[in-house]
């Protein structure tokens, strides 16, 4: 009897955890790599007696140097999962009728490639970037709530860890990363996937929306003496609008999500057919974050191509006020403009060319920073460094991008391009020639910054020049299949069409871009190993305060707060021979309140963890399990008021001293 | 600054050369290849099509001038302010600042938007209404999982997966669906449109050539979505009516049975019924009616008998 219950609960949870579509030999290839991976990375903590240091140093800190260095590891590996993802496809469409994958496994290739890009790549990628320097640039000891912080990037992870192990336990989402009803619904899309991609969805954002928070508060009153509103670096004005925008925006996509979810689970009726449900909803309340996200990921990468023109063309940024007017303008008309991913769905002539004409009118301001950029080249002394490649190559793809995008304003045009390759070439366009290009120029920007050494400056250039190029030969044939009538989402196609030429070009363009991202990979290993400590703290000849400081930055950032008398306030120091030193002296030396390390943001990602997986597969008590978890992290952190620890003045004074930052 | 990066590197030179021959043919392919009639979009069928490529052609030449502009003064930039030694050009670290340039560049993009603006909002009204005074046929269209379902309210037919249209008779496609989202498109008539259930949106196409065109799905909609084909022939009006006429004479009629059959998730091949069930467009769309659509359906949409 007892006998039979164990067999039967081994037949079901076979059967619920790998149902049909998940025992398939790429995904077998996968359980295989995922857990290689864990054994390998568990056996060499095990080996080298780490776990301590891993668990102290890294899962429980609310440093936000480190969780910004946790940020990029993350978005590194999600830049590759993402990647694996996009060969796969384009090795799929590389010629008509052959189905290296099938059209299932395509359909789940093409759903997580997008979520992962934009949800677990872009934004912690540009999480790392705002952890690693804004408080730096804005002179402050830390975020305005560090545990905060460390509980945001947990949720994110935890809720990528969610979506990265549907693809080997009960099969991944599969309906495309908009996740447009009524399709998501349970009529059309029964299985676990969808509720995979909804819970990690919710999940994550609700960390992405505590980030923004944190950063806007931190922004507003964290800032130095003397550093006003108009002599902040642009990079972290984009922070504050990007703040806001996000701010702003998940509401519209929790709600979205939340609902689908709740028809999914709970038979409710929000967005089916039948019933009342109104299924075009969705799509406004998705869009209705969408395009806000659009300029959430691409803003920060502004503010980072702002600050390395100046810094690589030795010139102060040309038109301060103009540029922060243009993104303070971009973050209002980003809520305007939703409509314009779906004219073709009846909203009547009137309603299209309003939102048309508002998506034209953004325009304008990206316009003038591009001007505003090479402005600030025109003069200057132009530095080829691997971050200005990257930010020269920006400028002519991203003015393609947005004139391509231009186009799909141009409400007739658009019925003819929506949904096309055009399409697919057009926002990759922007969101690599813009997003990618300015996270990975950041990347290698402030790198030495965050870890103390430059990455290898020829390897780099050898990544750049096979990403941009690659680029071109993925995304052109792209533009060109649109007006062949090749429509997104096919897994395959037969040969009438005359796609396959232009298929077996873009295909080879992806896989140079795969290998740029393999010299990349190899660039930070060998640099790890190979490349000269960075004594100066100033590797570039930087122009804002973060460069004012050791790298890597001890712990309590600034010693004594420094106060802020100009705009590029290092470079002025430069120019007037001081430095951050000469306002320090001994005496000045205070012990400080620095934010104690805490378990309790991991163990809060854990609980969401458990009852996101609980929730996936409908199991309560695991999802009961994971709530009780959640509610007592919250609890306990709620009357935790051991929330600081002190650092003597004496143990600062060592440690400026061994940094040799102390005159006298 | 250590030089060598290690094995990366060896071939780098050699691969820079032979990616900028591959990038060079890449760009220079649709000049080769002359433009060929697999474009489906640059050989418009029909004066809708044609309107909206006209657009297309005249926003994407106006949008070029401005990036040809971008690119030219990013090269010169470049080439004249490059960090090497004894460069002539004077260098001014402080320059931040130009008010007359700064409206300039305000004002030419908003210039050469508004170019691109006001065509747009005319285009889309117009295209937005059937031509003054035209007689269209109508067709309404169901999307099913995953097939295509065409009644002619008119000569009471039916088809599946396959049309016949007359030639320079304006046609008002009123589509629906039966099922998830789907997009009605034929890219040799004009712009596509969504089907969705619960709901009848009005997409007007002519057809001013006679030719086979293909159509299909542009938007997800499950396993099978890439095979929801369907082809279109524009042929002469007595054609269409002799056309029709032995449709009515000679096929089978489609009952609530057929009709229910085409609603399981599969694909089929084409169809033709002398007739259908009358309460299969759109009423059975899953059951409910067509109040409460988020948008008004056209004003000048004409009354279904």
């Amino acid at each position: 009897m007892s006998f039979m219950a164990v067999y039967l609960f081994y037949l079901y949870m076979i059967h619920t955890l790998f149902p049909e579509n998940v025992r398939q030999p790429t995904e077998l290839g996968a359980d295989v790599m995922i857990i290689g991976t864990g054994i390998i990375i568990v056996s060499v903590l095990t080996r080298y007696k780490k776990w301590r240091w891993l668990w102290s140093e890294w899962l429980t800190t609310v440093d936000h140097k480190k969780i910004g260095v946790l940020y990029l590891i993350s978005a590194l590996a999600m830049l590759f999962r993402g990647g694996v993802d996009a060969l796969m496809l384009r090795t799929n469409l590389a010629l008509p009728n052959i189905q290296p994958i099938g059209a299932n496994e395509y359909n789940e290739v093409f759903t997580t490639h997008g979520t992962i890009m934009i949800f677990f790549m872009a934004m912690p990628f540009i999480f790392a970037l705002f952890n690693a320097v804004v408080p730096l640039m804005i002179g402050a000891r830390d975020v305005a709530f560090p545990r905060l912080n460390a509980i945001s990037y947990w949720l994110f992870a935890f809720g990528a860890l969610l979506l990265n192990i549907s693809f080997v336990l009960g099969g991944s989402p599969n309906a495309g990363w908009t996740a447009y009803a009524p399709f998501t619904e349970r009529a059309f899309t029964p299985g676990v996937g969808e509720n995979y991609y909804f819970m990690s969805l919710l999940i994550a954002g609700i960390g992405t929306t505590m980030t923004g928070i944190n950063f806007l508060v931190t922004i507003i009153r964290m800032r130095a003496p003397g550093m006003t509103f108009m002599r902040m670096p642009l990079f972290v004005w984009t922070t504050l609008t990007t703040s806001a925008l996000i701010i702003f925006a998940f509401p519209p996509l929790t709600v979205a999500l939340a609902l689908t979810l709740i028809d999914r689970l709970f038979q409710a009726s929000f967005f089916t057919l039948g019933h009342g449900g109104m299924p075009m909803m969705y799509v406004n309340l998705f869009w209705l974050f969408g395009h806000p996200e659009v300029y959430i990921v691409v803003m920060p990468a502004f503010g980072i191509f702002s600050e390395v023109v100046a810094t690589f063309s030795g010139k102060q940024l040309f038109g301060y006020t103009a540029m922060v007017l243009s993104v303070v303008a971009i973050m209002l008309f980003a809520y305007g403009t939703w409509v314009h991913h779906f004219f073709t769905m009846g909203a009547g002539p009137s309603v299209n060319v309003f939102f048309g004409l508002s998506t034209m009118l953004i325009a304008i301001p990206t316009g003038v920073k591009i001007f505003n950029w090479i402005f600030t080249m025109w003069g200057g002394r132009i530095r080829m460094t691997v971050a200005m490649l990257y930010q020269i190559a920006f400028i002519p793809t991203f003015a393609i991008g947005g004139a391509t995008g231009v186009m799909f304003a141009v409400v007739p045009a658009d019925y003819q391009l929506h949904n096309g390759y055009f399409l697919i070439a057009h926002f990759h366009n922007v969101l690599i020639g813009g997003t990618l290009f300015g996270l990975l120029s950041g990347m290698h920007y402030w790198w030495p910054k965050m870890f103390g050494f430059s990455l290898n400056e020829r390897l780099g250039k050898l990544a750049f020049w096979l990403f941009f190029i690659g680029f071109w030969i993925t995304f052109t044939p792209q533009y060109m299949l649109g007006f062949e009538g090749m429509t997104r989402r096919l897994y395959t196609y037969p040969l009438g069409y005359g796609w396959h030429m232009l298929n077996v070009i873009s295909t080879l363009g992806a896989f140079t871009m795969g290998a740029g991202f393999v010299v990349l990979v190899y660039d930070i290993v060998w640099s790890l190993f190979k490349m000269p400590r960075d004594a100066t703290g100033d590797p570039w000849n930087g122009r804002t305060l973060e460069w004012a400081l050791p790298s890597p930055v001890p712990e309590y950032n600034f010693a004594r707060i420094p106060v802020v008398t100009s705009r590029d306030m290092f470079w002025w120091m430069k120019r007037h021979h001081a430095t951050i030193a000469d306002q320090l002296k001994p005496n000045d030396i205070r012990e400080l309140d620095l934010p104690k390390n805490s378990p309790v943001p991991f163990i809060l990602g854990l609980g969401f963890f458990i009852f996101g997986f609980g929730m996936v597969f409908e199991w309560w008590l695991l999802a009961f399990l994971g709530l009780a978890i959640i509610i007592g992290s919250l609890i306990y952190t709620g009357f935790d008021y051991d929330e600081h620890k002190q650092v003597s003045a004496d143990e600062i004074l060592h440690i400026e001293q061994s940094l040799g930052r102390l005159q006298g | 600054m250590p030089k060598r990066g290690g094995f990366f590197l060896v071939f780098t030179r050699l691969q820079t050369r032979l990616w900028m021959l591959v990038a060079a043919g890449t760009i220079l392919m649709p000049f080769i290849s002359g433009c060929g009639s697999h474009y489906v979009l640059l050989h418009p069928a029909g004066p809708v099509a044609r309107r909206e490529l006209d657009l297309t052609v005249y926003a994407a030449v106006t949008m070029a001038v401005i990036v040809a502009f971008v690119i030219a003064l990013l090269i010169l930039t470049l080439i004249r302010y490059r960090d090497r030694p004894n460069n002539p050009h004077a260098y001014t670290p402080e320059w931040h600042d130009h008010r007359l340039m700064e409206s300039l560049w305000l004002i030419i993009p908003a210039v050469v938007l508004a170019a691109v603006a006001i065509p747009t909002v005319k285009t889309t009204y117009a295209l937005a209404r059937l031509p003054k005074g035209s007689h269209p046929l109508v067709i309404d269209v169901t999307s099913l999982d995953w097939k295509w379902m065409f009644e002619y309210p008119d000569q009471h037919i039916a088809t599946v997966n396959y049309i016949e249209i007359p030639t320079r008779r304006p046609v008002l496609f009123e589509l629906t669906a039966n099922s998830p989202m789907d997009a009605f498109w034929v890219p040799e008539l004009g712009g596509m449109e969504y089907t969705m259930s619960g709901r009848v949106l009005p997409l007007w196409l002519e057809a001013d050539r006679q030719g086979l065109f293909w159509g299909r799905s542009a938007q997800f909609s499950g396993i099978d979505f890439e095979k929801m084909l369907f082809h279109v022939r524009a042929v002469s009006t007595p054609s269409f009516n002799t056309w029709t006429a032995s449709i009515r004479r000679s096929k089978p009629a489609m009952t609530l049975d057929t009709y229910h059959r085409l609603l399981r998730f599969n694909t089929v091949g084409v169809g033709e019924y002398s007739s259908y069930p009358r309460s299969a467009f759109p009423s059975i769309t899953h059951g409910f009616g067509l109040s409460g659509g988020m948008y008004p359906v056209l004003s000048n949409h004409p009354q279904k008998n």
